[in-house]
C-alpha cells in the first residue's frame, strides 16, 4: 500500500527531526564547553625565563633597587648588547611582576650567597609566543618583534624558558599586567555576595513558603502574594540590579562595589526561586506525618518546626543550591551596583570594595589582550567547577531525600 | 558604645532566659504546666530583645536624618545637591577617621565640630535611654513565670508573625522595584516628554551630556531600542523555538526512557551556564564564525556585532527554557488520548501533530512567552555582543542595541546623577519590566488554566 | 453463527521486564462474535486485549513471544504495519477518551487520517453513518461542532466507539468500555454492542460476569496471567470444567 509507505516515510522525516534537535542542543553544548576548555586549559601554565644571579653576601636589601639589580643580571647573559634598543627589548621579555619575586627571594635567602639560575616571570607577550597563541611569522610573533626574538631564540636554545603551574592565577586578584593577574580577589567577592544572598534570603524565604503553606488560610491576601512570588521568580535581574542600586546605594548610602550590595541584591532576586523550591519540599512532606504529630498534641508550631521542616530540608536545601547557583553566575545586577570596578587588592571584609568572578570574566573579556582571553576562558572553568561542586551537592541531597520515604 | 550597648542587651535577655526557665523549672516540679520551661525563659528573652533591638534601629535611623539635616545647613550655599552630599560624607568619614581630608570649605570644620558634638551627645542619650527601657522590659517579662501563663502561645505568635512578615516582604519587594523604577522615570519624563520618549525614532542619550542639550528632544526616541529588543529576541526565538520544540517531542514521545534520563538534564545543563559564558561564547566563537561565513559568500556588509550574533546566542540559552516548558505541556496531555489516537491506526507523528501538540497548545505557547520574556531581558549575552549603538533596522547583519545593552551602558562608568541620560535608564528599565510582567502574566495564566483543563 | 475463525492466539507469553504477564495463553476468536476476557483484577485481560491490536509496543521494557494470527497472518511480523493493523482492529477504552476537538472532528480523524474519503460528502456521511451505530446520532446531531467533551460519560463512549467505527474495522477490542459509566449508560452500551457484532467481531474486557454473561457468545476465564477456560458463555457459566472458574463465578475469588 503506497500510501502506508508515504506516512511511514513521514513518520521517520518526523522523528529524525526530533532527533537532529537534540543533538544539536547538545552539541551546542559540547562546542561551547569544548572552546573554553581549549582556550582554557593553557591559562593554568605559566612563562618562566631563568635568570643567572650572582648576589653576594654583603648585599643589603634596603641598599639596592631590587628591579635594577635583576635587569643588571639578565642583561649580563647577553654580553652582545650595545644599543638601548636592544636592552629595553632583552628586559621587556620579563615581566613587571619579576621584580617582586627577585624581592621574595632576597628574602627568604637572607644573609646568604645567591647565584646560579632562577626562574621568573616572563612578560604575557614572551607566554603568547611560548604557548604558541600566536604564531611565529618570520622573526615575529604577535607583539614580540624581531629585536626581541634574537633573545627568546638565544634563551630557548639554551633551555632558559619554560613552563610552570601558574601561581599568579589563583592567588592574586586583578591586575593590568595579564601575566599577574588572578581571580582571588573576584572568588573571594563572590564568596562574600554569596554568603550574605544566603543568610538572608534563605531564612525569609523558608519563613515565607511555611506560611504560604502551612499558616495561610487560601484567600486573596495569600493569593495576591503566591502570584507575586511566581512573576518575581521571572523578573529581569537586571531590574534587581536598578532596585540594589536605587535602594540600597542611594536610599540607605551603602557604599558602592561592596560585596555586603551584592550580596543583598542577589538575596532578592533568589528569594522568588528559593520560596517556589521550599513550597514544593514542604508539600511532599506526607500529611500523615504532621497528623499524626497534632493529634499527640503538638501545636502547628511545634509541629512545623519539629516535623515538616527537618522532613523537607533535603528538598528545601537542594532547591537553595540551585538558587545559589544561579546568583554565583549572575553578572548584570552587580554591574548595577558597581561591583564591576578595577580592583586590584583582595577584598578583606563584605565592606571593601570588590568584583565577583562572572564580573571578571565581563572585565578580561572585554580586554583586548590576547593573555586575558585565555585567563578568560581559565576564569570561566573555575566558576563552572563551582556550579558543577554546587549541582553534585544538590544531587546528592536529593538521592538522600528519596531514600527517606 | 553601641556595641557595649548591645553586648548588654543580649547579655540580659539570656539571663532572662535562664531566670525564668529555671523558675518555671521549680514550678514544674509540683504542678501541670500550660507551657514547657524553656518557653517561659524564651519569652523573656523575646520581651527583652526585640522592644531593644526595634528601639536601635529607629533610634540609629531618626539620628541619621537629624544629623543629615542639620549637617546640611553648614553648606547651605551650595546648590548643587551631590556636591552638598559629597562634603556631608566627607565631615562623617573625617570624624570617624575613615578619611584624613580636610575639605576647603568655610562651613567644613564647623560642621566637623557639630557633627563630633552631636555623635557624642547621642551616643549618650541612646546608652541611657534604650538601657533603661530595656531593664523596664525585662522587670516585667519575669513576673509572668506561672502555672497558668500561656508562654508557648505568646511565642508562637510572635513566630507565626515574623512568618508572615516574610511572606509580606515578597509584595514589598515588588512594591521597590516599581516605585524605585517609577520614581526615577517620572523624573526622567520631567525633562523628556513621554511621547517622544515612547515613540521618538532617533536614540543616542551621549547628546545629553552637553549642557545645552540636555532634554532635548529627538535624542531620547526609544523606538530604536525596541526594535533591536525583539530584532533579536525573534532571532533567539527562531533558533530556540524548533530546536526547542523538536528536542521536547523526541523526548517526550520517542525516546527510550534511558535517552531521555540522559539527554534532559544534558539539554538542561545549557541553562544553568552563566549567561557572561555566553557571552564571551559569542565574542570569540560564534562573531568570528559569522564572519568567516559571511566572507565565505563573499557577504561582505555584516556587521561585527550584528544582530544575528547575539540573537543566535541567546537562542542557544533559551533552548532549554522552550524544552522543559514545552515537555511539560507535552506529557500532562492525558496519555488515553495518545493511545486514543494510536489505535486508530495513526503513527505517532500524526498522534503529535493531531493530538497531542493541539491538546497541549496553550501550554506551549505560554512556554514561548515566557522563552521570550527571558530573551527581552536577558543582559550579558547582548552587552557583550551587541552593539551600543541604536539602529532602527531589521536587517540581522546590521548591529542593533537592545534594552538591557542601554541600560547597563548608561549606568556604568562615570555617571553624572540626576542627568536625563542616567534616568533614561531607569525609564528603559521600567519599560522592560512591565512588558516582562505582563508576558509572565499572560503566560502563567495560560499555563495553570490550561493545566486545571486536565485535573 | 457462522463459526469461522477470525483471530487465533497461539502459546502467547508476555514479560513486562522481568515479570512475566502472560503464560502461554492459547486463544480463538470466532468472526462476528462477542467474546469476553473474564477474571480478577491483574490477571492480564487488559494485556491479552492490547497485544491484539500492538498497543503493547508502546511500553519499552514490554517483551511477546508466541504468535496471534489475523486472518492467518501473524501481526507481530516485522513486516506487519501497526498502523495497518490498528486500521482493521480498533479499540475502545475504559475511560473514555474523546479528543479535544469538535464531536464531527473526533469522529472524522480516522477517515481523514488514512485518507478514506474523497469528498467532503462522504466524510460527512461516514460520520453520521458511524454516529448512527453507535446510536448517538439522533442525540448530537444538532451540535456535531461542539466539542466531544462537553458529553456526558456515557455518550463520550459512545462517541469513541464512533469513532473507532469510522474506519470500519473488522475486529473491535473494548477494554471495560462500562467502567466509568452509570447503570443506564451501560445498558445503552450493551444493547449497541449486541447491534454491532452483525458487522464486527468484538472482544470485550469486562469486571462484571453479569455483563459477560449478557452480551458474550464466547468466555475466557483467565487467571494470574494463565488462560484457564474457554468456552460457550452458556457453558462456562452454567456448567465450569475448572474448579478456578466456578470459583470465580461463584464469587470466591474476585
Amino acid at each position: 500500500m503506497n500510501k502506508i509507505s508515504l506516512r511511514n516515510k513521514k513518520e521517520k522525516r518526523f522523528q529524525l527531526y526530533g532527533k537532529t534537535a537534540v543533538l544539536v542542543a547538545i552539541s551546542f553544548l559540547a562546542i561551547l564547553l569544548f572552546n573554553i576548555f581549549s582556550t582554557g586549559i593553557s591559562a593554568f601554565k605559566q612563562t618562566y625565563v631563568a635568570v643567572n644571579l650572582n648576589i653576594p653576601l654583603d648585599v643589603n636589601k634596603s641598599e639596592i633597587n631590587p628591579r635594577a639589580e635583576l635587569n643588571k643580571s639578565f642583561l649580563k647573559m647577553f654580553p652582545e648588547i650595545q644599543s638601548r634598543t636592544e636592552r629595553r627589548a632583552a628586559l621587556s621579555l620579563l615581566s613587571k611582576g619579576a621584580k617582586y619575586e627577585f624581592e621574595e627571594l632576597l628574602d627568604k635567602n637572607e644573609g646568604k650567597i645567591i647565584e646560579g639560575y632562577h626562574w621568573f616571570l616572563a612578560s604575557a607577550d614572551l607566554d603568547m609566543y611560548i604557548k604558541g597563541t600566536v604564531k611565529r611569522q618570520g622573526d615575529t610573533a604577535g607583539r614580540i618583534d624581531e629585536n626581541q626574538m634574537k633573545f627568546v631564540d638565544q634563551l630557548e636554545s639554551k633551555n632558559l624558558i619554560e613552563l610552570q603551574s601558574n601561581k599568579y592565577l589563583l592567588s592574586s586578584a586583578d591586575s593590568r599586567e595579564p601575566e599577574m593577574a588572578g581571580i582571588k580577589g573576584a572568588i573571594i567577592g563572590s564568596l562574600y555576595s554569596i554568603l550574605i544572598a544566603f543568610l538572608v534570603s534563605f531564612p525569609i524565604a523558608v519563613m515565607a513558603a511555611v506560611y504560604l503553606e502551612k499558616i495561610a488560610s487560601k484567600n486573596k491576601f495569600s493569593d495576591l502574594i503566591e502570584t507575586n512570588i511566581n512573576n518575581l521568580a521571572a523578573v529581569p535581574s537586571i531590574v534587581f540590579g536598578l532596585l540594589g542600586l536605587a535602594i540600597f546605594l542611594n536610599f540607605f548610602e551603602l557604599p558602592r562595589s561592596a560585596p555586603l550590595v551584592g550580596g543583598l541584591t542577589l538575596a532578592l532576586m533568589t528569594l522568588p526561586t528559593i520560596v517556589i523550591a521550599a513550597r514544593a519540599a514542604i508539600k511532599s512532606v506526607p500529611p500523615s506525618i504532621e497528623e499524626a504529630a497534632i493529634g499527640m498534641g503538638a501545636s502547628k508550631v511545634q509541629t512545623i518546626f519539629g516535623f515538616t521542616l527537618p522532613l523537607a530540608m533535603p528538598g528545601i536545601l537542594t532547591g537553595t543550591i540551585i538558587g545559589i547557583a544561579q546568583a554565583i553566575g549572575e553578572t548584570a545586577p552587580l554591574l548595577m551596583i558597581g561591583m564591576v570596578a578595577f580592583v586590584v587588592d583582595v577584598p578583606g571584609g563584605p565592606m571593601d570594595a570588590s568584583t565577583a568572578l562572572p564580573v571578571q570574566i565581563y572585565l578580561w573579556a572585554d580586554s583586548p589582550e590576547r593573555a586575558f582571553t585565555e585567563r578568560t576562558s581559565a576564569a570561566i572553568m573555575v566558576l563552572l567547577a563551582f556550579l558543577i561542586l554546587l549541582n553534585l551537592t544538590a544531587i546528592y541531597l536529593r538521592k538522600k531525600l528519596e531514600k527517606k520515604w | 558604645m553601641t556595641e557595649f550597648l548591645l553586648i548588654l542587651i543580649i547579655a540580659l535577655a539570656l539571663y532572662g532566659f535562664v531566670l525564668n526557665k529555671s523558675k518555671a523549672n521549680a514550678l514544674s516540679e509540683v504542678n501541670i504546666m500550660h507551657s514547657q520551661p524553656h518557653y517561659h525563659g524564651l519569652y523573656s528573652a523575646f520581651m527583652t530583645l526585640v522592644p531593644a533591638i526595634i528601639l536601635l534601629i529607629s533610634w540609629s535611623f531618626i539620628v541619621n536624618i537629624i544629623t543629615n539635616i542639620t549637617l546640611k545647613e553648614f553648606f547651605s550655599d551650595v546648590t548643587d545637591s551631590g556636591l552638598v552630599r559629597f562634603y556631608t560624607d566627607g565631615v562623617i568619614a573625617y570624624v570617624e577617621g575613615s578619611s584624613e581630608s580636610i575639605i576647603d570649605h568655610v562651613g567644613f570644620l564647623p560642621a566637623v565640630e557639630h557633627y563630633q558634638s552631636l555623635q557624642y551627645n547621642n551616643k549618650i542619650l541612646q546608652f541611657i535611654v534604650i538601657l533603661t527601657l530595656t531593664l523596664m522590659f525585662f522587670r516585667y517579662s519575669l513576673k509572668f513565670v506561672e502555672v497558668q501563663f500561656k508562654a508557648r502561645d505568646y511565642i508562637e505568635k510572635v513566630v507565626i508573625y515574623v512568618m508572615r512578615a516574610s511572606a509580606v516582604f515578597a509584595i514589598f519587594v515588588t512594591i521597590g522595584i516599581v516605585l524605585s523604577l517609577l520614581f526615577e522615570t517620572l523624573r526622567f519624563f520631567d525633562s523628556v516628554n513621554v511621547f517622544d520618549f515612547l515613540f521618538g525614532l532617533h536614540w543616542s542619550p551621549q547628546m545629553a551630556i552637553r549642557a545645552d542639550q540636555v532634554g532635548s528632544s529627538g535624542s531620547f526616541g526609544a523606538i530604536p531600542v525596541f526594535t533591536g529588543t525583539l530584532l533579536i529576541a525573534f532571532i533567539a526565538m527562531a533558533v530556540a523555538a524548533p530546536i526547542g520544540m523538536f528536542s521536547a517531542i523526541y523526548l517526550s514521545q520517542y525516546a527510550s526512557d534511558r535517552v531521555r534520563s540522559y539527554a534532559k538534564p544534558i539539554i538542561e545543563i545549557l541553562a544553568g551556564i552563566p549567561t557572561v559564558v555566553y557571552g564571551f561564547f559569542a565574542v570569540i566563537t560564534v562573531a568570528p564564525f559569522f564572519r568567516d561565513m559571511g566572507a565565505f559568500l563573499s557577504f561582505t556588509n555584516m556587521s561585527s556585532e550584528s544582530a544575528l550574533i547575539a540573537g543566535s546566542v541567546l537562542g542557544i540559552m533559551i533552548i532549554p527554557f522552550v524544552a522543559s516548558l514545552t515537555d511539560d505541556a507535552l506529557t500532562a496531555v492525558p496519555r488515553s488520548l495518545k493511545e486514543g489516537s494510536l489505535a486508530m491506526g495513526a503513527t505517532l507523528s500524526e498522534t503529535t501533530k493531531q493530538v497531542i501538540i493541539p491538546a497541549s497548545f496553550h501550554g506551549i505557547v505560554g512556554s514561548f512567552l515566557l522563552a521570550f520574556s527571558r530573551a527581552i531581558g536577558e543582559t550579558m549575552i547582548v552587552v557583550m555582543a551587541a552593539g551600543f549603538a541604536a539602529n532602527l533596522t531589521f536587517n540581522p547583519f546590521d548591529s542593533v542595541s537592545t534594552v538591557t545593552v542601554q541600560i547597563v551602558g548608561l549606568l556604568t562608568g562615570d555617571q553624572e546623577f540626576d542627568s536625563p541620560k542616567t534616568l533614561s535608564a531607569f525609564a528603559l528599565a521600567f519599560v522592560l519590566f512591565f512588558i516582562t510582567l505582563v508576558l509572565n502574566v499572560i503566560s502563567l495564566t495560560i499555563v495553570k488554566k490550561y493545566r486545571e483543563e486536565y485535573e | 453463527m457462522t463459526e469461522k475463525l477470525k483471530l487465533s492466539i497461539k502459546n502467547l507469553d508476555v514479560h513486562y521486564g522481568d515479570k512475566q504477564a502472560l503464560f502461554n495463553v492459547n486463544l480463538n476468536i470466532m468472526e462476528k462474535e462477542v467474546t469476553s476476557l473474564i477474571g480478577p483484577s491483574g490477571c492480564g485481560k487488559s494485556t491479552l486485549l492490547k497485544c491484539i491490536n500492538r498497543m503493547n509496543d508502546l511500553v519499552e521494557i514490554c517483551k511477546i513471544r508466541g504468535q496471534i494470527l489475523l486472518d492467518s497472518q501473524d501481526i507481530n511480523e516485522a513486516s506487519q504495519d501497526p498502523v495497518l493493523l490498528r486500521m482493521k482492529v480498533g479499540m475502545v477504552f475504559q475511560k473514555p477518551n474523546p479528543f479535544p476537538k469538535s464531536i464531527y472532528d473526533n469522529v472524522a480523524f480516522g477517515p481523514k487520517l488514512h485518507g478514506m474519503t474523497k469528498s467532503k460528502e462522504q466524510l460527512d456521511n461516514v460520520v453520521i453513518q458511524s454516529l448512527s451505530k453507535s446510536g448517538l446520532y439522533e442525540e448530537v446531531k444538532d451540535r456535531l461542532f461542539e466539542p466531544g467533551t462537553s458529553l456526558s460519560g456515557g455518550q463520550q463512549q459512545r462517541l469513541c466507539i464512533a469513532r473507532a467505527l469510522a474506519i470500519n474495522p473488522e475486529i473491535l477490542l473494548m477494554d471495560e468500555p462500562c467502567s466509568a459509566l452509570d447503570p443506564i449508560a451501560t445498558a445503552k452500551i450493551e444493547d449497541l454492542i449486541a447491534e454491532l457484532k452483525q458487522q464486527y467481531t468484538i472482544v470485550i474486557v469486562t469486571h462484571s460476569m453479569q455483563q459477560a454473561a449478557r452480551v458474550s457468545d464466547r468466555t475466557a476465564y483467565m487467571h494470574m496471567g494463565e488462560l484457564v477456560e474457554t468456552g460457550l458463555t452458556k457453558t462456562i457459566f452454567s456448567n465450569p470444567q475448572h474448579e478456578k472458574t466456578q470459583d470465580y463465578i461463584t464469587g470466591r475469588i474476585g
